[in-house]
């Protein structure tokens, strides 16, 4: 998916930015409304990251104009403040969602997925890897013409270890990522969905390998 | 004497109303007396000079009934006027009658005139004669005695205890009429002193009837005595308040401050986390980026608390339809319960369920419901949220199978307070205070209680438009 | 303070003695020897109060009464000038009364007499305690065939008409010698026109001077007297009922009511035992006692009502007048002139 991030806090938007890019979406970053005016007029995006205080504006403002121009690119608010105010108006303006600084990604790429799903889709939520279709949209396998759905974290696991296919995965990292940091989970809760996730994929033509010792990785068979 | 005055000592007096009472009892009771000495005088001059009138036809008439006769005087005391004389309070009478210096009849030794009596217009004086305070009055009248005309005086006293006690008797009736007014006056003084303060008792209700943060001034109507009153208590209020926006303002700037730089330091810790492999660094970095999402929500539930309780204060209830808020609500908290895995299911929502309350309040009563069935919800388990109408309540029931309730549910409701069992889940414990105190605001009530089978079932009821 | 009290009645009475220089006619004790009495000076007849005197220590056991009897100049001159200490002065003579109340002789006596009607009394001082008509007492031996007179109008016409038979027949007290001789003339020449008609009438007729009224009536008993003038009914009434000899002529223009009254000395060695003795002659037996003897009621409902021709004679300050040097000398000078004509007098 394509992101555009607007955000006057460069650290942070680089920061932001690489985290996506490790979910493997791609960024563009904006620091003030004008440089995301140009952003929005030379691409298209599937979804925009809109900071509201921004030094050339308010985000809430910059919104209102879009809606009004009838572009209606899925935009989650990112607010600093978390006054119930600002998140109600965000939402009165057109926002889609909001979220509040400092975020979780887990949850963000949950409101991204949210959002996509009621606005029916972007235009690429679908891939293809060995002998499977994943929608992660629709949270399916398709394999052959058995559609498999999958759930949250069996999902949030594959799109994990399709974002880099064939590279291991410790268990370590896949429960930083699959788990919200408010959950404390074992180590081993993960071969649960390893486990289930491994049962979806039967007769996909790809095997999710366990390397004693190291972690997980999909590979085709 | 002390006593007294310390009646006079608003420091002794904590009461107005019995001040203004105790002041007008010794007012009148003051009035009283001044009137007994006051009728007391007049009446005893009154009757004093009244009685100096009888006194005077008296001795005048005695005076002429002296006729001279061949061997000397030949008096005629009238039976009549002494009758008279001693009909007041049967008074004593004493009287002498002389030619020159010379007493020929009467008392010898009645005390003489302090000055030459004149002929026939009577002087009074007063003398002390034979244990007793007489009134005494004399007339002189030149008269033919052996062919010399020689100088006959004649000497009349009485003692004025009837006129006395005639003049305490008025005094008394009027201090008793006094006292009188004065009985009847209490219970209308106490009135007058209830109908004075009762603007003040009147203020008192109206700030008393305040919710504990209404900080709106007061436009209460007041007399005139009372408005310095209502301006310092306005100026205090508008202070008050303005140290309280001062405070609010000052919590939002902080936390938006704050909250970046969080941002920046989360996302890069959970940069790193994903770049370590080891397991050391990996432990503390997760540690961090849990502490910086407890500060952060902590954070959010201290602003929801303030802006609950502004808003209750500034309470503006709008008719809004509590199940559009809660499909709004349950939007927004739907992606979280997804990420674990959380079955969300709705009953009730669909058809509209009208009340009257302020949207923003109940949006924060709601998301903290909500958060909260998610937070202590089973690992893939499921929430049901439920709408329906009860009598003139709307209940909305928020059902979960979490690890239910190990504290008394009431006591989770005090703010900062957490239960027992919640073991390494995040959270601020003020969650529940807010939802309270928002239900208190619309008069509805919040309760937490067992879920029928498992879990917590947190129910919250509003009044129906 | 018993103790006091009885000293100072020791002293009094050792004071008392050598003053006592006033002519007593008669002394007499009531109730228990020992003890001391209270002391009681009184015009009152003995005999005539006894009954009462001796109610009064019936119903006071231990209490004694040692009852003085003396003319009422006696008894003025006494407590006047002479400084005899009594308890209780009783006397008929109303002016004299008064005139030593006035004086301030009486002591204030703080008591309830509720029946006594107001002109009977004088401050809280002077209490009337009984009601003394005065009246004419006539032998119907010696009237014989005569009318009774109706009225002293009646009673002139009678004399006059019949001078040989009442010629030194008639008795009359000597105001010159009685203080109620003097004032009953008074009281005559102040309220009626035809009194001095009567005195120039029995002048003329010799009549014969008396110091009392019992004196008179004896008279009249023997049969000296036909007429008997101005005689306190109280001491008819002892005689009269089995006497039927004695008709009293009761006057349709008027009949005097002198007011006996009481008072206690400022100077009374006992003055709880003389408010005891007064409060009990007030009270309605004795007042019973005291109106069936003088045949008319002080108090109303104690004894018969006054006929309505009766004038009781007001205890007030008005009564001064009678003692007056000048008005006495007048008076008693008009007397003799009326009364003591060319003949001698007795």
């Amino acid at each position: 998916m394509r992101f555009l991030l607007v955000e006057d806090s460069n650290e942070l938007a680089r920061a932001v930015a690489s985290r996506l890019a490790m979910e493997g979406h791609g960024v563009d970053h904006a620091a003030t409304l004008e440089d995301a005016r140009h952003f929005l007029e030379s691409a298209p995006y599937d979804l925009i990251l809109l900071d509201i205080s921004l030094p050339d504006g308010d985000g809430r403002d910059f919104l209102a104009s879009e809606r009004a121009a009838r572009r209606d690119t899925p935009v989650i608010m990112m607010t600093a403040s978390a006054s119930v105010s600002d998140r109600v108006s965000t939402l009165d303006q057109g926002a889609d969602d909001y979220i509040t600084k400092p975020f979780d990604f887990a949850e963000l790429q949950a409101r991204c997925r949210a959002v996509l799903r009621r606005r029916d889709g972007a235009a690429d939520s679908r891939r293809h890897f060995a002998g499977f279709t994943f929608d992660a949209l629709a949270a399916t396998v398709l394999i052959g013409d058995e559609t498999r759905e999958l759930r949250a974290r069996e999902l949030r696991l594959l799109e994990i270890l399709l974002s880099r296919p064939g590279q291991a995965y410790s268990k370590a990292h896949l429960i930083d990522r699959l788990f919200s940091f408010d959950e404390e989970v074992s180590d081993n809760a993960i071969e649960v969905y390893v486990g289930r996730l491994r049962r979806k994929l039967e007769g996909s033509g790809a095997r999710l390998e366990t390397l004693r010792g190291v972690g997980y990785r999909l590979i085709p068979e | 004497m002390n006593g007294w005055l310390r009646l006079f000592d608003p420091a002794r007096i904590a009461s107005l109303r019995r001040r203004l009472v105790w002041q007008f009892l010794v007012l009148s009771a003051a009035l009283v007396l001044g009137l007994f000495l006051t009728v007391g005088w007049v009446a005893d001059r009154a009757s004093r000079a009244s009685q100096d009138a009888v006194l005077g036809a008296a001795v005048t008439a005695i005076t002429e009934g002296i006729r001279s006769v061949d061997d000397g005087l030949e008096l005629d005391l009238p039976y009549a006027t002494f009758s008279m004389l001693g009909a007041m309070g049967d008074e004593r009478i004493f009287y002498a009658l002389a030619v020159a210096d010379r007493v020929v009849t009467g008392y010898d030794d009645l005390p003489a005139p302090p000055e030459p009596a004149l002929d026939m217009v009577p002087i009074f004086w007063t003398a002390d004669y034979r244990g007793a305070r007489l009134r005494l009055s004399a007339v002189a009248r030149p008269m033919l005695i052996d062919n010399r005309l020689r100088p006959v005086t004649v000497t009349l006293g009485q003692t004025r205890l009837g006129q006395a006690a005639i003049a305490r008797d008025t005094a008394r009736s009027a201090a008793w009429a006094a006292l009188v007014f004065l009985v009847v006056a209490l219970p209308v003084a106490l009135l007058a002193a209830q109908a004075v303060l009762s603007p003040i008792r009147s203020l008192a209700e109206v700030m008393g009837r305040r919710g504990p943060r209404d900080l709106r001034p007061v436009r209460h109507p007041t007399p005139r005595e009372l408005a310095p009153l209502l301006r310092a208590l306005n100026g205090l209020i508008a202070r008050l308040r303005g140290a309280l926006d001062l405070a609010e303002t000052f919590i939002f700037e902080a936390a938006h401050r704050i909250r970046t730089p969080l941002s920046l330091v989360r996302t890069e810790a959970e940069l790193a986390l994903s770049e370590t492999t080891d397991e050391a660094t990996r432990i503390r970095l997760r540690r961090m980026v849990r502490a910086i999402g407890e500060s952060s929500r902590s954070a959010n539930q201290i602003l929801d608390h303030a802006m609950v309780m502004y808003r209750s204060d500034q309470f503006a209830a709008a008719p809004l339809d509590l199940a559009a808020l809660t499909r709004a609500v349950v939007r927004a908290v739907a992606p979280l319960a997804d990420m674990r895995d959380i079955a969300l299911s709705q009953a009730g929502l669909d058809s509209p369920c009208p009340i009257e309350g302020d949207e923003r309040m109940l949006e924060i009563a709601l998301r903290n419901i909500l958060d909260n069935a998610v937070k202590y919800a089973a690992p893939e388990g499921r929430i049901a949220v439920s709408l329906r109408r009860e009598g003139p309540m709307a209940v909305l029931r928020v059902q979960n199978d979490g690890r239910g309730l190990s504290d008394d549910p009431a006591q989770l409701m005090a703010r900062f307070r957490r239960g027992g069992n919640v073991g390494d889940i995040g959270g601020s414990g003020l969650g529940l205070t807010i939802v309270t105190e928002v239900a208190a605001a619309h008069r509805g009530r919040f309760r937490l209680e067992p879920g029928e089978r498992e879990g917590t079932c947190a129910l919250l009821h509003l009044p129906l438009a | 303070m018993r103790l006091a009290a009885l000293a100072a009645g020791l002293i009094a009475l050792v004071l008392a003695s050598p003053a006592r220089a006033f002519e007593i006619e008669q002394e007499r004790r009531f109730g228990p020897a020992d003890g001391t009495p209270i002391q009681v000076l009184s015009t009152t007849d003995t005999a005539a109060f006894a009954p009462v005197l001796e109610d009064f220590v019936a119903r006071h056991p231990g209490r004694s009464i040692r009852y003085v009897q003396a003319a009422s100049t006696e008894i003025f001159a006494a407590i006047h000038d002479q400084d005899a200490r009594f308890d209780l002065v009783i006397s008929s003579a109303m002016d004299l009364q008064m005139k030593l109340a006035n004086d301030g002789f009486a002591a204030e006596v703080e008591m309830e007499a509720p029946g006594l009607p107001g002109w009977a009394r004088w401050r809280q001082q002077l209490w009337g305690m009984a009601l003394e008509p005065v009246v004419t007492l006539a032998s119907r031996q010696a009237l014989r065939d005569l009318p009774l007179p109706r009225t002293r109008r009646d009673l002139i016409a009678l004399l006059r008409e019949n001078p040989d038979r009442f010629r030194g027949r008639i008795a009359a007290y000597d105001p010159q010698v009685s203080g109620v001789g003097y004032f009953l003339i008074a009281q005559d020449d102040q309220v009626s026109d035809g009194f001095w008609r009567l005195a120039e009438v029995m002048g003329r007729l010799n009549a014969r001077l008396f110091c009392c009224s019992g004196q008179m009536i004896e008279e009249l008993r023997s049969g000296r007297v036909s007429i008997a003038y101005n005689v306190v009914a109280s001491y008819a009434a002892r005689f009269r009922p089995d006497d039927p000899d004695l008709v009293q002529l009761g006057f349709e223009d008027y009949i005097f009511a002198i007011v006996r009254s009481a008072f206690v000395p400022v100077n009374a060695p006992d003055p709880e035992g003389a408010r005891l003795l007064l409060s009990y002659l007030l009270s309605d037996p004795a007042q019973r006692l005291i109106a069936a003897s003088a045949g008319v009621a002080l108090v109303p409902g104690t004894g018969p009502a006054p006929s309505p021709q009766l004038r009781p004679i007001r205890l007030d300050a008005g009564l001064l007048v009678y003692d007056d040097r000048l008005r006495r000398a007048g008076l008693l000078a008009e007397w003799r002139a009326a009364l003591v004509q060319p003949q001698a007098g007795p």
